[in-house]
């Protein structure tokens, strides 16, 4: 077993764990957290195909590619984050 | 070159939706101007195409696979006119239904957003990666979610964040598809891709992006998002998200079956499957739905399912043809699905609800409004002779000689059930004997019916003009004219 192959499918692996939490998950917050380690493990997957056998230098692409991934996720988070708390006050409010 | 006007499809939405942000007391004039001007970029970028076929730029001289490059074709001006004409007249429409003080702070919201959303649409229609395609997906899905609750209520706030849910997993399994075609291919262009050599992990990787999309673009079983998402958002927003922003994960399908020719029978049958489980499962929906956006937003569901079908109706064999079958009807929805969006929203706003069964107790009738509703119905339902009918032709013609008959049975069946549905409304709209008033003085229409009115017009009129559309989409088909 070579080293790109553990990482792959430990990327799969925690991108199974993500999904499973993404459409089980019964609490907001925990369904984004579940999403979160969705990208981690296409992430993963991503910086596993810039690994070369050394000493061959690993390919820059996929790497720019999992910085934009990042930003890309990050963003969308604080969206996510922003419906879920104005949700919350809403719902806090209708409540008293 | 700095005169492109792929770059300016690009760039103008992109500048405006800033400029937007910056000085919000000009939210409406810098708007409509940057949506006017993309429309212009997108004209000429048209007469481009018919001169050439297909128009390549790569962005600051940076040539693929290191630089992203534009290309645009028949299949990517025609999705680039319709997102920008539908758009244009939609931002018409929302200038009335956001007037007012008590509006601000939507109109305020509006407009960024909005720009936002066709940048990004704009962007999908000319990317050649798919990681640019992956970014534009969710600067396309932000913008969305952001529309989605730009009405603030609880019900809206509820839809889209469950909606902003289903987008990230399907830009996620989109992205892990993109990580296993770099892994086996190395390249991420388009063009690069359709020089693979077919494999199984290939068609894996095709298989992931596929299911993200179809979460993005709503096919059953995966459409649970779509419509509380799309009845609960205000009438502009609606008309964007259901006319234009469910074709930009449709289109990206298209592509990708066009550049990664990997579908066998099994695959395209299923996904005919389950178009067709949408078309049946959508319209018994429709026909129980108790309020009219939810109504439209359940017909969204049924016509995905039937692009869906179109898409598969000739088996692989046929797919070199029924693609332009598809895109037929993807334009045909998207120009109707908008008008039927906005006139449901002028009804809702002149009758104060949107119940069904209470229609008919209205004295208001919105005469201009019911009649836009109706003919988006009859290019939705596909009679002739509108777009909706063309594309529905040529759907069951090509299933019936290819020798499909269950696929020309489920048309059949959905289209009696579209007739069904769309009839509840329209008794609602024609009885008059449930009224305890007089029917008011206010019976017919005001200016913001015209933008409804001329998408409605404009979808049953492409269908007399459908042989040149047909032919402008097959320019710079990238495997030559279809034999």
């Amino acid at each position: 077993m070579t080293p790109d192959m553990i990482y792959g499918l430990t990327g799969i692996a925690v991108f199974a764990i993500g999904l499973a939490g993404a459409l089980c998950a019964q609490d907001r917050l925990r369904r984004l957290l579940a999403l979160k380690l969705c990208s981690m493990g296409a992430g993963f997957l991503l910086v596993v195909a810039a690994w070369r056998v050394p000493p061959d230098a690993p390919d820059p692409v996929p790497h720019a590619l999992v910085i934009t991934g990042i930003v890309v996720v990050v963003s969308a988070t604080a969206v996510a984050l922003a419906l879920i708390r104005r949700l919350q006050s809403l719902e806090t409010r209708d409540d008293d | 070159m700095t005169t492109d006007p792929m770059t300016f499809a690009l760039f103008l939405p992109l500048f405006g939706a800033m400029a937007v942000f910056l000085l919000p007391r000009a939210s409406v004039a810098i708007g409509l101007a940057s949506v006017a001007a993309t429309c212009g970029a997108v004209l000429f970028l048209a007469r481009d195409v018919l001169a050439k076929g297909e128009v390549m730029t790569a962005l600051g001289g940076w040539e693929a696979p290191l630089g992203i490059a534009l290309r645009a074709d028949g299949l990517s001006v025609t999705m680039l006119s319709m997102t920008c004409a539908v758009g244009l007249l939609v931002s018409l429409g929302a200038l009335d239904s956001f007037k007012g003080t008590g509006q601000m702070r939507t109109r305020q919201y509006f407009w960024p957003l909005w720009l936002l959303l066709l940048t990004g649409m704009n962007g999908v229609y000319l990317g050649t990666d798919i990681f640019n395609l992956y970014v534009m997906i969710e600067v396309i899905a932000l913008a969305a979610v952001g529309l989605t609750v730009l009405s603030g209520t609880r019900a809206a706030l509820r839809a889209g964040l469950e909606y902003m849910y289903a987008s990230i997993l399907g830009a996620l399994l989109f992205l892990l598809g993109v990580g296993f075609v770099y892994l086996h291919v190395g390249r991420l262009d388009l063009a690069g891709l359709i020089e693979a050599e077919p494999s199984g992990a290939l068609s894996a990787a095709l298989a992931l992006m596929v299911v993200g999309l179809m979460l993005k673009t709503a096919l059953f079983p995966l459409h649970f998002w779509l419509p509380a998402a799309h009845a609960n958002a205000t009438a502009p927003a609606s008309a964007l998200l259901s006319g234009l922003v469910v074709k930009a994960a449709l289109y990206i399908f298209l592509r990708l079956t066009m550049y990664m020719p990997l579908l066998d029978e099994i695959m395209v049958t299923s996904m005919g499957v389950l178009g067709a489980c949408a078309v049946l499962w959508g319209g018994v929906q429709a026909l129980r739905a108790e309020r009219l956006k939810l109504l439209v937003a359940w017909s969204t569901v049924v016509q995905i399912g039937l692009i869906f079908i179109a898409f598969a109706h000739a088996g692989p064999p046929g797919l070199h043809e029924s693609w332009k079958v598809a895109a037929l009807l993807i334009l045909a929805h998207g120009v109707a699905k908008a008008a039927m969006f906005m006139a449901a929203g002028r009804i809702r706003a002149e009758l104060g609800h949107d119940i069904i069964r209470d229609l008919d107790r209205a004295p208001v009738r919105p005469t201009l409004a019911q009649f836009t509703f109706a003919l988006a119905a009859i290019s939705i339902i596909g009679l002739p002779p509108s777009l909706g009918f063309i594309g529905k032709w040529s759907l069951l013609e090509g299933a019936m000689s290819s020798g499909y008959w269950h696929w020309v049975v489920v048309t059949m069946i959905g289209t009696l059930l579209s007739v069904a549905y769309f009839s509840r409304v329209f008794a609602g709209f024609l009885r008059f004997d449930r009224m305890r008033n007089p029917v008011a003085e206010h019976q017919g229409w005001a200016l913001a019916d015209l933008p409804p009115l001329t998408l409605a017009l404009a979808a049953i009129g492409l269908g007399l003009v459908a042989a040149p559309v047909l032919s402008f989409i097959e320019l710079g088909y990238p495997f030559g004219a279809a034999p």
